[in-house]
């Protein structure tokens, strides 16, 4: 059995190039599959923990989570598409539509 | 063993994915650098006898995201290039600190952690039936019913929002 600290510290990299693809790109689309490369490190830490613990729930929380991530990626998705339509781009840092 | 072989290999994989997301010049390799992570933790979790998870990881994720995430971006295009260039000061800097921080604690972690205060387990399973379908709904069906009818609405609030969000049109003036 692989030490859960090691399964941790790859969820930690993967959580790092996530966060790090966020602020880094511009492009909508590309943000948002960095936000579900950080959604998915988690899960990979809940998974070990539940594991190291002996304990279901992590697997159940993780189930949930998968859950949310699904109903984010419509939901987002279709206001990238929404926007595309009014502006032409999939920038953020054009996007000023709630300027006053 | 074949653990330890599976992690280096899958862990190699999921990271050669993520850094492909980030790099990637056209959203489409992202996409594909994105599903490679995917299927490298859907092994991870398979290695660590969540089989559920990992089968509803194939499922939703590799398969019904990455097909949206596909349809967008041929939607949009991905002839317009990216402009890379940074106009907030200092971010670039800021990233770097944030780096090391998160590095440096998950190393910290890994290497000088204390595990004795993690509480025992509150429900023990036999290696056999851990992940199964069964080992996994009958918490989900018993302790946290509530929060799973929740999510029955949420995702059929989300569904709504996007079909709302598909037909909307900007109001002739």
């Amino acid at each position: 059995m692989v030490d859960p600290g090691w399964y941790m510290a790859l969820a930690g990299a993967l959580f790092l190039i996530g966060a790090l693809g966020l602020l880094i790109r511009r492009n909508a689309l590309v943000m948002f599959m960095c936000i579900e490369l950080m959604l998915n490190a988690v899960n990979l830490t809940l998974i070990s923990a539940g594991r190291a613990l002996n304990d279901i729930n992590g697997q159940v929380a993780v189930f949930f989570i998968l859950v949310v991530a699904a109903a984010e990626v419509v939901v987002g998705l279709a206001i990238i598409v929404a926007i595309f339509r009014l502006r032409a781009s999939a920038s953020v840092d054009e996007l000023s539509e709630l300027k006053g | 063993m074949a653990e330890a072989f599976l992690f280096v290999l899958m862990g190699i994989g999921a990271l050669a994915g993520a850094v492909t997301v980030v790099i990637a010049r056209n959203p489409i390799y992202s996409a594909i650098g994105l599903l490679g992570t995917l299927l490298s933790v859907a092994v991870l979790y398979v290695a660590q006898l969540a089989h559920l998870v990992a089968a509803v990881q194939i499922i939703v994720y590799a398969g019904a995201v990455l097909t949206l995430f596909l349809f967008v971006i041929m939607l949009i295009g991905v002839d317009k290039d990216e402009n890379r260039d940074e106009t907030l000061p200092y971010q670039r800097w800021i990233v770097v600190a944030l780096a090391v921080v998160i590095v440096g604690f998950a190393a910290g972690v890994t290497l000088f952690g204390n595990f004795d205060w993690v509480p025992a387990a509150t429900t023990t399973l036999p290696e056999s039936t851990n992940g199964t379908i069964e080992a996994v709904a009958e918490p989900l069906f018993t302790d946290w019913v509530l929060a799973f009818e929740a999510t029955a609405l949420l995702l059929t609030i989300a569904a709504a929002g996007a079909i709302a969000l598909a037909h909307y049109r900007r109001r002739e003036v």
